[in-house]
């Protein structure tokens, strides 16, 4: 398979205009205008993104402004408007604002321990030898393939009260690292998946455990591109192992950084499946994210699809202003 | 301590920590499908068991034949394919066509073409999903695998697109126009000069656009409303049972819905890592 290297080498210098106007008189086979291709090719494409993307984040908009409930999805009503009801609801909800905050904790420490882990995965494995290496990524990307609904699964097997590997390892350690909960003689028994904060330690470990290999091998590949003539430099001129990490390794990944951060945020911020499967369908309400609020004000009955869509719009807002900083910085690497 | 053993020291705690990471990486897969042929007085305990002593087929058996919510897992594994490669086929076609304009014309409204594709792409489908929802209700589409099949499409063809253009891109221009000097046609052109040779980054996008469709939990739930529809992540859920979990036969149907994904997943990543982080990394 072709590389990113050899794709911008062989792309060649842009076709010139002057170029392209000697084909223009040699429309075979289709009678189209030259002009007019890559407009005619892009029609599908358009279609989709219009009709089935950008379309319904407009009806999600207005949507926020009405009383959508099952008579509405029956098409027996029409919709009625209810101006900023929907979002005056839920501002008032104290459901809301824990939604919110579970979302932002959440992204801020599966981002970080992410982030954190898998540059160290990454620079560990640009260190290794490279049978080892290969034996290690092997792993992460089994990690990495496994669906959501079944990570979800593995997690919630392991973090199982009873028969929980996790409780089984924490009895292993000395009671002054993990000593069992206040009242009992060992961890097991501990539920982990029942109240809020439990749950989204689980939560953090299964995606940290399911993300940290993309970040690894971005990383990798990120490092093999620094040339190996800095870090000459930098070690004649007698610098450490963690100084030339910060002065060399960290300023050149910079670029690289940048993205898979905001991935991670624009990615962890939304995180449903995982949370579906711990949580066991939306049920407990203290743990819902945004994403679980909204879909269970929308699709648990009484369905109130007006009020979720003021909730989507919330979090809508908030992955676009980073969508904003993600879009600027691929326009800034690439040449489109 | 002399320079020499230093630097073994080194290697063998860098080797160490290899390991230690292979075995985090590792341990929860593993623990799925040798829970799968584990014998249920093995799997509801309190003791680690780190190998199926008693190795049985029993679990993966009666997932297979028996099913779960009245319907044979068959179907769940039939409508999660369809609706995959429903997607597959619809999705990669558009998505081929989009990423030629895109890489081999310059255009008026390319630009903002590019930057808009970029944006949809990190739209939340969870919030696509309640407007998506309605549409798909009122042009009677709810509840048919078709409506989930568009859905999918519209999620996955920003990407897609977005990692075919450089395939495309790298094809060179010169034997388009050797082609075209020899008197092809457009038609001609592109299906003998330009398919042949994007074809590997089709491969590549179609597997991205599988994957996504195959793991979509929160679609399939919603759009669909009897079980006859439902696809595997679904069909997983009703595992969880009422009077406690059957983990042996989650584990067995987990593993089932996971081998393919691997599979697909090992052949394409370096492909995701490129698309998704663009010129940042260069490997």
């Amino acid at each position: 398979m072709a590389n990113t290297t050899t794709v911008t080498r062989g792309r060649g210098p842009s076709p010139s205009p002057g170029r392209r106007r000697k084909n223009a008189g040699r429309a075979r086979a289709s009678g189209l205008p030259v002009w007019s291709i890559p407009y005619v090719l892009l029609i599908p494409g358009l279609l989709v993104i219009g009709g089935l993307l950008l379309y319904p984040m407009y009806q999600l908009i207005v949507m926020s402004f009405q009383k959508v409930g099952l008579a509405q999805v029956r098409g027996s009503r029409p919709a009625e408007w209810v101006g900023l009801d929907n979002f005056q609801r839920i501002f008032d909800n104290e459901i809301f604002w824990s939604a919110l905050r579970n979302s932002v904790l959440f992204a801020l420490f599966a981002v970080s321990l992410t982030l954190m882990l898998g540059t160290a995965v990454g620079v560990l494995l640009h260190r290794l030898g490279r049978k080892m290496s290969l034996f290690v990524v092997i792993a992460c990307m089994f990690a990495w393939a496994v669906p959501p609904v079944a990570q979800g699964v593995i997690w919630r097997s392991l973090f199982d009260a009873e028969a929980g590997m996790v409780n089984w390892a924490l009895n292993l350690l000395p009671d002054w690292l993990a000593a069992p909960p206040a009242g009992q003689e060992s961890w097991t028994g501990t539920p982990w998946l029942n109240d809020t904060l439990p749950l989204y330690i689980a939560l953090i470990v299964c995606v940290v455990w399911a993300g940290f290999p993309f970040i690894a091998v971005s990383v990798l590949a990120g490092l093999k591109g620094i040339p190996a003539e800095l870090y000459e430099a930098a070690k004649v001129d007698g610098s450490g192992p963690w100084h030339t990490f910060r002065k060399i390794t960290l300023p050149m990944l910079k670029p690289v950084f940048a993205v898979l951060t905001m991935l991670s945020i624009i990615w962890d911020f939304k995180v449903f499946s995982q949370l579906y499967v711990l949580m066991n369908g939306p049920t407990n309400r203290d743990g819902f994210n945004l994403s679980m609020y909204a879909v269970a004000e929308a699709f648990r009955p009484p369905q109130k699809l007006g009020t979720g869509a003021a909730i989507s719009v919330v979090l809508t807002i908030i992955l676009l202003v980073i969508t904003v900083f993600y879009v600027r910085q691929i326009v800034k690497q690439e040449e489109m | 301590m002399t320079p020499l053993a230093r630097k073994r020291l080194g290697k063998v705690l860098l080797n160490a920590a290899g390991l230690l990471v292979f075995l985090f990486a590792i341990f929860p897969v593993y623990w799925m499908v040798s829970t799968g042929f584990k014998e249920n007085d093995q799997i509801f305990t309190t003791e680690f068991i780190p190998f199926p002593t008693h190795f049985t087929f029993e679990h993966f058996e009666r997932v297979l034949t028996e099913g779960v919510a009245n319907n044979s897992i068959w179907l769940y594994l039939r409508n999660s394919a369809i609706v995959a490669l429903g997607t597959v086929f619809i999705g990669s076609a558009f998505a081929l066509l989009s990423a030629t304009a895109i890489a081999r014309f310059r255009f008026k409204g390319r630009g903002p073409f590019l930057v808009v594709l970029l944006i949809v792409q990190m739209l939340p489908a969870e919030g696509l999903l309640i407007p998506l929802y309605m549409m798909v209700k009122r042009v009677g589409l709810g509840d048919q695998l078709l409506g989930l099949i568009v859905t999918q499409v519209a999620l996955t063809l920003p990407f897609g697109v977005w990692m075919l253009r450089t395939f495309v891109a790298a094809v060179p221009k010169s034997l388009e126009e050797a082609a075209w000097i020899d008197g092809a046609g457009r038609m001609a052109t592109f299906w003998k000069v330009l398919f042949p040779l994007v074809a590997p980054g089709l491969v590549a996008t179609s597997i991205f656009s599988f994957i996504t469709a195959w793991n979509d939990l929160v679609f399939a739930l919603y759009l669909m409303s009897g079980s006859e529809g439902y696809t595997m992540p679904v069909a997983l859920q009703f595992f969880f049972g009422q009077e406690g979990v059957d983990w042996g036969a989650i584990m067995a149907g987990s593993t089932l819905m996971t081998i393919p994904v691997v599979v697909f997943f090992l052949l394409v990543q370096r492909r995701m890592v490129q698309g998704l982080t663009a010129g940042a990394v260069k490997g």
